[in-house]
Order: C-alpha cells, then structure tokens, then sequence
C-alpha cells in the first residue's frame, strides 16, 4: 500500500485540495452544558469551554461537525484536539485524559474519512492537530528577567510527544503542528515527532502551519516567513503555510513569498476575516472564497482551509471555487546553505 | 529589494567566545551577562554575520553559561536577527544550546575522533535539531594535518553523513588551519596543503562549505601582530578563491591585502605557498628575519620614546601635547597635579601653567604654518584627556572655595543653526579654540536661536559662533542676528561655515545686529578673531576696522553696475538647443531601484581626496599634496590615519552604505520638467531657473529643461546617504578623541560623494545602460569625463534647495534608503547626496546666477508658493 505522504502528494499534483474549517464556532453555536462537557468522567474541575474533551463525552457532536466539513467537500480533516495536551489539559486538571482524547478524536475522524472514501473513491485524510500550548520556550513571561523560561524544551518534546504518539495510534495520517507563534516551540514538536518515528519504525509526515502576529510578517518569537521556512526545513514537511492570523486579505503578500521559496505543498488556512467589534468572524462565505481563489488562481497554493470563524459554508465555497483550478508546481530552489535567525541568512555556492 | 541575506564570503565573529576573547571571558566569570550581550550587540551591529558563542572555560559552568547567555541574546531582535554558532568542543554543551536556540544555527563542531558512531549519532542530533554543522578533519587517529589526510577525512565524513541523509549544504568542513613558520620542517606546508585541501575537498564534497579558524595560522608570531595581520590577509587573500566560505577572524586583526609593505606581503606569500628556493635561506628564515626587523622598528621607536618619558614632568606634557600623543597623558597629568598639590597649589594651576603652555606652543606652531590643523586636533584630543582627568578635583575644590576664578580666555558659545546639521568646520573651529584656552560650548546641530540666545545669557558668554552649509542657514542667521538685536544684547556674533561670504555678512547680517558682527574665513583665523574682540586694547579698533569694512563692501555693491539682465522672455528666447537626436534612449531598467548596503570596499575606490584634505585645511590636489614640501608630511599622516580608519569601517562594517536611484519617462515643458509616472499617479512637475544675465548672441541662457526633449524624454534622480555614524562617533566623543571624531565624519561625507559617483556610472552603464562600454580611471571619474551630468538642489545650477522634498518623494527616498530632510531641506544623516541625472551629452554644469523679479513671481507660481517663500529659498539668486 502506497504510504499517507505519497497519496497525498498525488492528489495534490492533480488539484487544489480542501481541508476543513474551525471546531470551535461550530461548537458553540451548539450551545453545550457543563454536564455534555463533564460526561461521567469523574473529573474535579468544571470541564465547559474544553472543546477537546468532548471527543470522550460527546463524541456524536465531534463526529457530526467532522461530518458537516466532508459533506462540504473536505480531502483533510484535522483532529478537535488543539489544546490535547498535558500542559493545556492541566487548566481543567484532565492531564491524564489526554492520552484518550488524542486517541478518540483521531478514531473519529478516521472512521468518517474511511467512510467518504469508501463512498466516492476520492482518498481522504486525517490531520492530527497539535497546538503550540500556551507556554513558549522563546520568550520569558517576566519582563523584569529575560533569561527565565516557563518550561524546557525537553519539557515540551515530552508532552509534545505523547500527544503526538496517541493521534497516530488513533489514526491520524499526518501530525499537523499548527499556529506555531513561537519557532522553538515547533522546532521541539518536531524533536518529538522524530523521537516518535524513530520509536514506531515508521514515517510520520509533519504538516506545518505558521501564524503571523503583525503585518509585516512575523510571528510572536520574531521570525520572518523566510526564517521560520528555514528553521523547519528538516523537519520535510509535507504541508508548509499559515493560519489563522488575520484574514485572508492581509495574508497575501506572505502566501506570495511562501510560494516562491517552499519545495513542499503550501496550506493556507485563514480566518474568516478580521473579528468585528462584538469580536466575531462575518466575513461572507463567498468573500473568503472568492479571496483564496486569488492564490490559487495564481497558483500559489496546494491546500486551502479555514480557520477561526470559518464554517461549512466557507468550505463549500471555497471548494467550489477553485474546483478544476491547476495546483500549485512546487519550486526547485537551488541548493545552498541557508541559516536563519530572525531573519534569513544565505551562503552562496 | 533583498529579501533575504546572501554572502559570499562569512566573517564569524568571535567576541563572544571566551576562548577568543579575554574581555567576554571576564564578564561571563563575572556573571555580568547584561553586558555581555552588549558585546554581542555591537558585533552585530559592525556587521558580523553569524556570531560564535563559545564558553569553554575550565571554570565555568559551560551550560549554564551556554544557555543563560543564547536566552538572553533571543530577547533581544537585534542580535537574534542573526544565525548563531553554537561552538564548544563537549557535545552536551552544544545540545543544551541547540535547545534554547530558534531559527537554524550552525553546530560547532562534530567531528570521527572518537569514532563514527558517536559522529553519526550527534549528526543525527543535528538533523533534528535542524542545525547546519561544522565538521573538523579529525578521526580516530588525530586530527588531519596533510593535505592527503584532511581530504580523506573530509570525503570519508562526507560519505557517512549523506548517507544518513544529512543534507550536504548544511555541512561545513574545517580543515584544521595549523600554525606555519614554526621553525620545524614537518610544518612548512601547512598553509599550502590546507588550501590544497579546501580545493579538494570542494571539488569532492558537492555544496559542502569549508571554515576554518584563522589566528592559529600565526602563533608563531604572538606580539608582532604587524606580521601577524600580514599572514591572515595574505591567507585569505588565497584561501577564499581557493573555495575557504567562511573563517572565525577578528576583522581588526586583517589588513588590506594592497596595502600591506610589499616586501612583508611577499614574504608572508612565501611562507604560505612554501616556497623555498633551493641553496637560498627558507621562507621561513627570510620571515623571521623580516618580522625582526618589523619588531626593531617598534624597538626604535620604543628607544625614542623612552628618551622623552625620561624628562621632567612639564617638558614631558609639552612633548605630549605637541607630537598629539595621549598614551601617558592621564598618568603625567596626575603626576603634575600631586607635585604642585604639595607645594599648597590648585589643580587649575596645572591647567593654567604647563598644559597652556604646551598649548601655547601648538598655538605658536599652527599660527606660523609649523603645524597643521590635523596636527592640532590631535593635541587637543591630548588636552581634553588631560583636562578631563583634572575636572573632578577642581569640581571637588568649588566646594572649599568662594568663587574659583576661571581664567579661561573668554566664552564662546556655539551652534549649527536651525535647519542644518552640518557640523565638521563648526567641530573643527571649536578645537582650535579650545587648544587656544577658549571655553567652549558647543550646542550641536539644528539649534533654533532662542536656545543659542539662552545658553549665551545663562553661561555668561563672551562671544557667540554660528555656523551653516546650506544656502537656507544663512537666512537663519539672520534671523539669529536679529533676535539679538531684539534682545538687546552686545556680545559679538561670528559667522562661520562652507556658505557664508564676507559678502553675505557685510550685507544682510551685519545691518540686522548692532554689535560686532565678524565673518570668519576658516578654522585658523577663528583665534586670532576672538583674541582681538576679547583683547581690552585691540578691540575696539579691530570692531571699527572690520564694521567700516563691511560698510565698504555694502556700498560698493550698491555702486557696483550690476550685470545687466533678460527679461524673463527673453532670456527663453536664448535658450539652449541641444541636438535632441542625440538623447539618451530607453533605459534598459527603469523606475526606482533599491541599494540597502552597497560595499563600503567598493566604494572606498571612488574617494576623492582632494575635498578630504580641503576640510582639513589642508590646499593641495591629491596625490600630490602628500608630496608637498610644505604640508606634505601632515598630509601623508592625515592619509595613513584616514586609511587605517578606512580599513576598520570596511572591515568592521562601521557604517552602511544606502541609496536609491529611479529613471522615468518625462517632458520638458517650458522651464519646467514633467516627469510621467505610472498610470494613476499624478506627473510631478520639477520647476528649473534660468539664467538670466544678458549675455552674448553665441552663448545660451542655459536652464537644466533644456536638456530635455519636449517631445518625450528620460530623467533620472538618486539619493545616497551613510548610516552608522552614531554609535563610532558617540565612542570617539566619549573617549575626548575629537579627532578620530572628526576623521569618521569626515569619512563619511567622502563615502557619500563616492557612493554619488559609483551610482552614477552604474546608472550610466547599467540601468540607463547609454554608456555600456565606459571604462574610466578614477580620476577621469573626479574630473567628470563621463556623458551626462548630476546637479544637486542647491546647487549653482538648480539653487532651490526645496526641489529636495520632490526628489525624495518621487525616490520615497525616506522609506528607501533611510534619508530624512530638515524643515530647511538639509538631509540627515549629514553624509548625503542627492541629485537629478540628466543623459544628454551635450548636458553640462553652469551656474544660474542672478535672476529678476519677473522669474522670482514666475518661479513662485509655477512651485505653488507664495513670492515670499520663494525670495525665502532663493535668497542667493537675488540682488
């Protein structure tokens, strides 16, 4: 059998392929109880508000919005387990959960993914959605004392590790390493998902997704686009891009200079805009659409998708949208040594 | 613009490794981390690439150390712009740094001396760390010392590592540099087969890099770092075409390959190529013996020096002052305030007698021509050390006594008025003053006159010294005049600066102020003119002679029959025709082009010297002054300080290089020049003045629009500036070094003049490309043989200064290249040049002159302002 990484790569040399859209504003919108969180769990904290652990107490609510996103014309789902993890799961004291959550959610999506596939023929995948928790190993907390650091790196290849380890076991195709705001974070996910192939004998494709904090392209630890492309090159991942960020407007020029540079599939997913005052995503399915449409028209981009605020509708116009539009070709960039601490640094050959 | 850095060749710094550096070893022992990374901080910022952190230090907690310091240096995105080498020779050293280090750094270094495994397993690491590494030629039997070895060590490593997949550009091998000239045989062909070997490998190992650590070349040769800057420049001099991509240096341990003595430079090539001629004495030997003689020169002069260090304190601080040399001066000073302290005398005295003395005696030297002004400013460097290190105890004595006379010569206080922030002459004036027992005080640059009015009033001054470059500052000082008139105040006013005239001082500023107002031609008489205003019996006659001179000059220019003048029309009528058919064609890249750090080496070519030595008042044309029997030897001082300057801006990367050049299509239109941008902008209209004096049939009323085609045409427009003046300036400021100060500035101005001259052939070859095939000597550059011209606003023939705004809009020259203007169009930083570029061949430099009403109101209207405004900017054009 042909592995995950290669299907996947065949798929994308023949369109631009859809993955899906945000867990939480459709959770949300479902109006849940402290009891539909807690389940019969028998944990000490109030669970309402820990999307993830719905997985083990509502699974039907996980599976039907995974459900919506295939329907919409999704070829990647990703796990609802963004915040899986033991250093965020410890928040409602349900570290010893995450094991589980990773587990059940990437069965989940598996099961429907294994079930369009079934239906049409046409391969579909599952994205083991890894989050950057809400430590960082780049930058201290405490302006008085720069050098001080809240975890270690070993620390967060650990936990980084575990989760990563239960997606697979799960079922999960690709450990997606998502809105990466500090690099040394991501560069510890893939230390972890090495250490993972290593242990199981067998390739894990990484999935890569950077977020911008402001305009000019940057994301919290201060890497450029170029510089953070260059710090997690060896990771080969098989998607590298952004999301989240802002909207898809703003996200332009960096998705342009991506394009240019990445010798592997480029994954945008954005938000559905810029929040309005009342802090919500209206941007129209149609005008998200029609603005990724921009990329892919232009061959820019392999794998479209949305982020916060985005729904079925935004998928389904979207995958309307570039429905026959060529793929991106991926670039042959010279070989050359290429550095990066902020900023990108190359050595001629 | 570049996204992105790309080198060609690497400098690592190495100051921030403890084995390199014994300062930042003493502050890591010290735990004094914050300056540490202060050190890291100015490496960067002089231009180092990648910087190496190394802290193998027996007794230190290398970890520790390793991690606190890269944490620290990632909080700070000035220095973490950068990629680091994480460099120590115990692997869990370099991990637990690979682990606190974003981006992707460099490993330094693995190596197969303790056998592949280890070497793939820490390979591995490297992969998973995302790490690019240095390998070292070393295996399980020692580190590879021939060329035979280094290469198959390397080619062996190479196989292993790719066969692991580890990506062949992310490795860099370093050949072992050893030291040569050691005396031992075995050693002579250390320095070839490293460069052997680095082509070897190259050629083996494809996108491998190649590194090497280049101060163990010349351990033979500790302490006579003359020999031993010689053998690293000579060293890679050969090494980087040999394929060397990168070397661990100190860049002020480098020379410039031309300028090292030629004799040494041979030598040094002898030692590294190995080559011996047979029955004569090794390379070897003859390099020994040379850096004796090398070292007897240090000796010789050591000898010298020892002579004068045996005489009496004051003759000794005399000598010191005199020959401008500060090495002992804070010890002799301190020694002549302790002796005359316990004779009861006050440490002003020390001041008073031999440090104004020996000060006297510069003085004596400078007013007879004995000296010269890069001379003077050198002692004044020595007696402001002195001084400094005597304030603290006459502050500490104001407090025992009543009022502690000071017996200065008189007060002076100075400023670059509003708007300009020209400062050299201005600095370079109150030296010279200072050396001559004036107080100083100098208020800086872009001073408006109710703080010059203020510091004038509060500190009691004697006099007040005002100083400009651009046209636009001599209204300002007008404006200064009068305010003093307005404020009744009595104290003369001088007048100083590269616009300035006589002329200008007798005719608008003196009538605005009723005190003495003196226009001072240059540096060397500024004394001689305070000492007569400040002088109880000289004074008054000398206030007399120069007002009645000034009333001269007033009336002989009423009297004068001016140049009679065209009408406006008519002077059109007599415009110039140039043989449109001739114009320069399409430019092969138009629009704006960017140019973020042109190579300071690069530019260092196009200097023209001749202005540096004029801003130094010294008069004589390049190269020959060096050999005038008169200022000659100052000359060629001056030069060589000026050069070894020129070797640390380019090598530690002082000071950068910016500047922007654009090309659009445009049209003449009258006297003015349309200039056509792209669609949905507005065309930007470039007024031009003509010269208006009446003149013979043959000869045209030239205008700049005359060079352009009505029917359709080119223009160009550039604007270069130097950045990076600051930070070695505040240094040289803090070090009481005016001259070194005064040096870099004047550097600077003279890399901005060459960057204007190395853009323009670039433009003229390149992206106007209408004189491919221009080859031109520098100096044929200087006397400006080339076809097209590129006159500045401000300039004869473009006076108004505020076409500048235009230009910098059209260029977005701020945005581009960092430029700013001043509220009177001056540009900061001060060393800049901007300008248009006209193609034409028939296209020259004239000089408008003066203009009449009837263009000043034609002017006004077709620069949208207002008659006043445009008198305002073009003062000088005026009757």
């Amino acid at each position: 059998m042909t592995s995950s990484r290669e299907r996947l790569m065949q798929e994308a040399a023949k369109r631009v392929l859809i993955s899906d859209g945000a867990f939480g504003t459709q959770i949300q919108n479902r109006k849940l109880s402290e009891a539909d969180y807690a389940g019969d769990l028998g944990l000490t904290a109030d669970q309402k508000g820990n999307n993830d652990i719905l997985a083990l107490t509502r699974p039907d609510v996980i599976a039907d919005i995974t459900r919506a996103y295939l329907d919409a014309g999704s070829d990647i789902v990703s796990t609802n387990t963004f915040s899986a993890n033991t250093i965020s799961q410890a928040d409602y004291n349900a570290q010893d959960k995450v094991e589980a959550i990773n587990v059940e959610s990437a069965r989940i999506a598996r099961e429907l993914a294994d079930e369009f596939a079934a239906k049409d023929g046409r391969p579909r995948f599952v994205a083991g959605a890894i989050g950057p928790t809400n430590k960082t190993l780049s930058l201290s907390p405490d302006v008085e004392d720069p050098g001080f650091r809240e975890i270690t790196f070993d620390h967060l290849v650990e936990v980084y590790r575990q989760q990563a380890a239960a997606l697979v076991k799960g079922g999960a195709d690709f450990i997606l390493i998502e809105t990466v705001f500090d690099t040394l974070n991501a560069k510890a996910g893939i230390f972890a998902v090495k250490k993972l192939e290593r242990e199981i004998g067998r390739d894990v494709p990484i999935m890569m997704s950077m977020t911008l904090t402001d305009l000019s392209g940057r994301n919290l630890s201060g890497h450029t686009v170029e510089a953070f492309w260059y710090a997690v090159r060896h990771a080969k991942p098989i998607t590298i891009g952004l999301n989240c960020s802002f909207g898809a407007e703003q996200l332009r020029p960096h998705v342009q200079l991506l394009a240019k540079l990445a010798d592997t599939l480029v994954m945008v997913y954005p938000n559905a805009g810029l929040p309005n005052e009342l802090g919500e995503y209206d941007e129209a399915p149609d005008t998200t659409a029609s603005l990724v449409k921009a990329w892919a028209d232009k061959g820019q981009v392999n794998i479209l998708g949305g982020c916060c605020g985005s729904t079925p509708e935004h998928i389904a116009a979207m995958a309307k949208a570039v429905q026959g539009l060529a793929p991106r070709e991926l670039p042959e960039p010279p070989t050359i040594m290429r550095l990066a601490g902020l900023e990108p640094f190359e050595i001629a050959a | 613009m570049n996204a992105s850095t790309t080198a060609n060749f690497v400098n690592i710094g190495e100051r921030t490794n403890v084995t390199g550096s014994a300062r930042f070893k003493k502050l890591i022992m010290e735990g004094d981390y914050a300056t540490a990374v202060e050190v890291a901080r100015q490496q960067v910022e002089n231009g180092a690439q990648v910087i190496d952190v190394n802290m193998d230090e027996g007794l230190l907690d290398a970890v520790h150390a390793m991690t606190t310091f890269l944490k620290l240096i990632s909080a700070e995105p000035d220095i973490a712009r950068v990629p680091v080498m994480v460099d120590s020779s115990k692997w869990h050293v370099i991990e637990a740094g690979l682990q606190c280090v974003s981006g992707k750094p460099i490993v330094n270094s693995i190596s197969m001396k303790e056998g592949e495994e280890e070497f793939l397993a820490h390979a591995r690491l490297c992969m998973d760390y995302g790490a690019a590494a240095v390998v070292m030629a070393f295996d399980e039997t020692g580190q590879a010392d021939t060329k035979q070895r280094k290469v198959e060590i390397c080619t062996r490593a190479y196989k292993l590592l790719t066969g692991i997949g580890f990506p062949p550009e992310d490795i860099i091998f370093d050949p072992n540099i050893f030291a040569v000239a050691t005396g031992i045989e075995e050693h002579d062909r250390y320095g070839l087969d490293f460069l052997e070997a680095v082509k070897e490998i190259k050629a083996a190992c494809p996108h491998a890099k190649t590194s090497g650590g280049l101060s163990n070349l010349s351990f033979s040769f500790r302490g006579n770092e003359v020999v031993r800057r010689a053998m690293h420049s000579v060293f890679l001099y050969h090494a980087i075409p040999a394929g060397l991509d990168m070397a661990i240096v100190n860049a002020g341990q480098i020379d410039i390959y031309d300028q090292i003595d030629p004799t040494l430079r041979e030598a040094c090539e002898d030692v590294i190529l190995n080559r011996d001629v047979p029955g004569e004495e090794t390379a070897t030997e003859r390099l020994i013996a040379l850096a004796e003689s090398y070292k007897g020169t240090d000796k010789k002069a050591e000898k010298e020096a020892a002579e004068w260090r045996g005489w009496k304190v004051e003759k000794r601080l005399e000598h010191a002052l005199v020959k401008g040399i500060d090495a002992h001066i804070v010890d002799d000073t301190e020694e002549m305030r302790a002796a005359t302290e316990q004779r009861g005398g006050r440490p002003i005295e020390v001041i008073e007698g031999p440090l104004m003395d020996g000060m006297n005696v510069v003085g004596d030297l400078f007013g007879s021509g004995k000296m010269f002004l890069p001379q003077v400013v050198k002692s004044a460097r020595v007696m402001k050390k002195a001084v400094a290190h005597l304030i603290p105890y006459i502050e500490a004595e104001k407090d025992k006594l009543p009022e502690a006379e000071q017996k200065t010569k008189g007060r002076i206080v100075m400023a670059t008025v509003k708007g300009d922030v020209h400062d050299i002459g201005k600095n370079i004036v109150g030296v010279v003053l200072q050396c001559n027992g004036y107080d100083v005080i100098d208020l800086g640059v872009m001073v408006p006159w109710s703080d010059i009015l203020k510091a004038a009033n509060d500190n009691k001054a004697d006099i007040i010294g005002l100083s400009g470059l651009i046209t636009p500052s001599l209204d300002e000082m007008v404006t200064v005049a009068e305010e003093m008139q307005g404020a009744a105040m009595t104290i003369p006013l001088l007048i100083g600066g590269a616009t300035t005239s006589k002329v200008h001082t007798a005719l608008r500023i003196d009538p605005a102020y009723e005190g003495p107002v003196i226009h001072v031609l240059d540096a060397s008489r500024a004394v001689g003119v305070a000492s007569r205003l400040l002088s109880d019996t000289q004074r008054d006659a000398f206030v007399d002679d120069t007002a009645s001179d000034y009333v001269k000059v007033r009336e002989a220019r009423e009297g004068k029959t001016k140049n009679p003048l065209f009408t406006i029309e008519e002077a059109r009528a007599n415009h110039y025709d140039p043989f449109y058919r001739d114009k320069p064609g399409h430019p092969q890249q138009p629009g704006v082009h960017v140019f973020d750090d042109w190579s300071l080496a690069d530019l260092r070519e196009y200097i023209d010297w001749t202005p540096f030595f004029r801003a130094w008042e010294l008069h004589g044309n390049y190269p020959r002054i060096l050999e005038d029997e008169v200022v000659g030897e100052t000359a060629r001082t001056l030069f060589d300080d000026a050069n070894a300057m020129l070797d640390r801006i380019v090598d530690e990367k002082w000071l950068t290089a910016r500047g922007v050049c654009g090309l659009w299509p445009c049209a003449r239109d009258g006297d003015d020049i349309t200039v056509h941008l792209d669609e949905g902008r507005e065309h930007v209209v470039l007024p031009m003045l003509r010269q208006q004096i009446k003149k013979s049939r043959e000869r045209a009323n030239m205008c700049l629009a005359d060079f352009i085609d009505p029917a359709g045409d080119w223009i160009g427009g550039f604007a270069v500036g130097i950045h990076g003046i600051d930070e070695p300036s505040r240094r040289f400021q803090e070090a009481k070094d005016d001259y070194s100060d005064i040096l870099l500035k004047s550097l600077a101005d003279r890399f901005a003049e060459a960057f204007a001259e190395r853009l323009h052939k670039h433009v003229r070859t390149n992206l106007w490309g209408y004189a491919p095939d221009e080859q031109l000597s520098n100096d044929a550059l200087i006397k400006e043989e080339y076809r097209g011209i590129r006159p500045a606003p401000g300039y004869p023939a473009c006076p108004d200064h505020s076409l500048k705004p235009i230009l910098f809009d059209l260029l977005d020259a701020p945005a581009n290249t960092g430029l700013t203007l001043t509220e009177n169009f001056a540009m900061w930083p001060t060393a800049a040049v901007s300008g248009f570029y006209f193609g034409h061949p028939e296209a020259e430099y004239f000089g408008v002159a003066r203009i009449g009403r009837d263009q000043l109101e034609d002017y006004a209207q077709r620069r949208g302002v207002d008659i006043a405004t445009a008198e305002r900017w073009l003062r000088p054009n005026l009757d």
